[in-house]
Formats: structure tokens, sequence, C-alpha cells
């Protein structure tokens, strides 16, 4: 990714390679912010699922043609694919904590080696976990698709995070601007770096150790 | 059995301390009319259940700007900044849910179960106070039942004798809470005859269901 990259550019390049993990016959659930984007870009086949009830929405709908007994968790008008199916809360999370979803894309506030996950919770706000406590309990993969610092450079990627967990060690997959890692038992490992990016950099912008394969050390 | 009701059968029916649940989720699939009723009814210190605490102005939300609720127990309360005023004023008591967990909760409500054990919260903040259970080798939390005295749901169709059909995704929270509530009340967009709805695509049995407002003011 280029440094001049716009921050548009930079967080499609995040939903572009996320989107890339799926195939025809997953199930994902796609959050706020960078993960909702990931939808712009999945193969014809990937399903989408929404917790308030759908699994095959598509796009936003034309201007004029909102129904409203299609929206989706964010109470935004949506469009659904022939074969979508509508279902109540139970069933939706039954579909969530029951492993029939491949898994979900969602943003963080820190994220760190152990899989924890804090993306729900900041001091002094009040806002209510809605369904991430359940989404990350029960995909198959907790994929976190985000800037890799936050304003200022502060880092998101630490040895522990300190917020309030949306979940222990629920992370398998960290994709940002600079680089994608995987969340193993033995740390934090990394799989891809971006082009024109170092592995200084990326070190650098890390608060925690990352494991380094011999074949990206060259970077 | 007509199930079908006015507004003043519905109003007499709201009282001080009580404890209502509210299908609907981000305003989707409210019953909007109904929560109006009970708004209107002035009754003060209730404890509402459900999904989401809406939009200050909208749905749930109108509990929580007229002052009548106490409490509240949602999964998400971030639509609606003045209830977060409302708990850091000390006026009025959350607890949070996560959805899934809510949803069980509510239908362990209705089917009579004595709780759901579930892995989620489990390392957070969820978990304090809450019981394990250990299955199998797994540790669980133990999430324990939901029930109100009055459930208001918002239905598709609704035939005279409460049985419901509910459309897209405005069913989410509505058939659940209309298992848990001692008193059942219905909002539907269409109002049909007995045999009007096939059978085999019911979504809540009329069994579940108290009364049909019958749409007059």
């Amino acid at each position: 990714m280029g440094r001049n990259s716009s921050m548009a550019e930079v967080k499609e390049k995040i939903a572009r390679k996320v989107a890339s993990f799926f195939k025809p016959g997953d199930v994902v659930n796609l959050g706020i912010g960078i993960p909702t984007m990931v939808g712009n870009y999945i193969e014809d086949g990937v399903w989408l699922h929404t917790e308030n009830g759908l699994i095959g929405y598509g796009p936003a709908p034309e201007k004029g043609k909102e129904n409203e007994y299609l929206t989706g968790a964010g109470a935004q008008f949506l469009t659904a694919y022939p074969g979508a199916a509508a279902f109540d809360s139970a069933t939706s999370f039954a579909i969530v904590r029951g492993g029939h979803l491949t898994a979900t894309v969602l943003g963080a506030l820190e994220v760190d080696e152990k899989g924890n996950l804090a993306n729900w919770s900041r001091p002094g706000v009040i806002v209510g976990m809605g369904g991430a406590m359940d989404l990350v309990n029960g995909a198959r993969e907790v994929i976190i698709a985000m800037e890799h610092t936050a304003k200022g450079g502060k880092h998101k990627i630490l040895e522990r995070c300190s917020l309030p967990l949306t979940g222990a060690g629920v992370v398998t997959k960290i994709v940002t601007d600079l680089c994608v890692i995987e969340v193993a038992k033995e740390g934090l490992v990394l799989k891809e770096i971006e082009e024109g990016v170092t592995l200084e950099e990326i070190r650098e912008k890390t608060g925690a150790r990352l494991i380094v394969p011999q074949h990206l050390e060259k970077r | 059995m007509n199930k079908l009701v006015g507004r003043s059968e519905i109003m007499k029916l709201f009282h001080d301390n009580m404890t209502i649940m509210c299908g609907g989720f981000a305003n989707r699939g409210s019953a909007a009319k109904l929560i109006d009723m009970a708004v209107e009814s002035g009754v003060q210190g209730m404890y509402i259940i459900s999904n989401d605490s809406g939009d200050p102005d909208l749905t749930v939300g109108r509990f929580i700007r007229s002052g009548q609720a106490k409490k509240i127990t949602a999964s998400h309360v971030g639509m609606n900044p003045e209830l977060g005023e409302s708990v850091l004023a000390g006026k009025m008591e959350l607890e949070l849910s996560p959805q899934g967990t809510l949803a069980e909760r509510i239908r362990c409500g209705g089917a009579g179960l004595g709780g759901v054990l579930v892995t989620t919260g489990m390392g957070t903040i969820i978990e304090e106070g809450k019981q394990k259970v250990e299955v199998n080798g797994q540790t669980y939390l133990l999430e324990t039942p939901l029930t109100a005295e009055i459930a208001l749901v918002k239905a598709h169709k609704a035939d005279v004798m409460g049985n419901l059909v509910y459309k897209g995704t405005q069913r989410n929270f509505n058939p659940l809470v209309a298992m848990a509530a001692k008193t059942v009340i219905v909002e539907a967009d269409e109002i049909v005859p007995a045999g009007a709805l096939d059978m085999d695509e019911i979504h809540t049995p009329g069994v579940f269901v108290s009364m049909i407002w019958n749409g007059e003011e």
C-alpha cells in the first residue's frame, strides 16, 4: 500500500483483503465500519448474516425502494438475494453459537497476543455489547479488520488489553493496512506484509511480540 | 375466541412498578402504538426488557425520556444517549445482557426453563456474580430466565384467535417476548379472520396471545 494512499483507499484495501478469505458457501457476519465494506468485495455465493434475523442480504436499495421489513442491525435498509431467509433472534444466535457461522469480521479498540478482544466499551460511555460477545464466542473464525494503530499512532495490538473484554482468547486473525497476523497458541504470527511496508515499521507500530517466519524476515 | 380489544381495555392493564417486555430491534418491528399507550398511561417505575433502548423519541426510548422507566435490561443502548445520561445520573438502573443471551433468557422464561448455559461473556465482566456450571468438561455461565407482566408484540398479520405471522427482519425478538409474559398484547399491520392464515405458516400460535389491539384509537 503506497504511503500516500487516502484513508478511504486504506480502508478499501483492508476490506478487499478480508473478503479474499471467503469462498462460496461461507456464511459471514460483518460488524460496522471497515467490516461493513467487506460486503462490497465478497465473491458471489458468500452469504451474509445479520444478527437481527436474516441470511442472504445484499447492498443498500436504490432510493425510493427502501423496505421497512428488510433492515440491518443498525436499522439501515437492505436488499435480499433470492434464497434469503428471515428468522427470530433466538434462531439468529443459534446460528452464531451453534457453529454455523463461518466467520465474523469486527473492528477493535484493542486486541492482544492471547487473542483477547476489546471493542465494546470505553470509559465514560454507555453503549452495550449488542451481539458482539455472542459473535466472538460462536463464529468459527473471528477476524479483526482495522487500521494498525489508533489516532496519534497509539498501539492497538498489545501484550494485554486494558479495556473491558468482548471475548477472551477468541480472535483468530488480524488484518490491517500493514499486514495480516494470525493468532496462534504461541502468539501473534506475521503471515503477510503489505507491499511497500517494512518489518521494522510493523514492529514499531505493534505493542506486542511478533513471531516472524523466516521467509518474511528479509523484508 | 375473538381476542380483539380497543384502546380503553389495554389502558386498564398498565400500573406502577410493572415489568414490560418489548419486541423490536432498533425501532424496527416495535409495537410503536402500544408503547405510546403505555407511555400515555402515565404509570411510573417501569422495568423494561428489550433488545435496545430505541431512539430518544421513538419506541422504547419514550419510556426513558418520560422518566417512567426505573430499570432496563437490554443488549445495546448506544442509539439513545439519554439512557446513558439517566444511568450515569443514578436515575435508572441498566442491566446489559449480550444479545443472544438475552434472546435465550426470554425464550427460557416463556418455555418454563430454569435457565440457559452459555459460553458468551466468559472472561468478561458479564461473568461477574454468575454461577458457573461444568458439562462434559466445558465451563458455562448460567443465565437466568426473564418474564414480564405484559409483552408488547408487533406482528405483520394476526388472525382474531391471536395466531401471528411476522414479516422479514421485523420478526426479531417478537416471537420470544410473545411467549414470556402473563398478558401478551399484539399490534398488527393486518387483522384477518380465523382460518385465513395457513396453519403451517404461523410463527406464533395464538395460545401465547392474550389480546390484539383492534386499531381504534
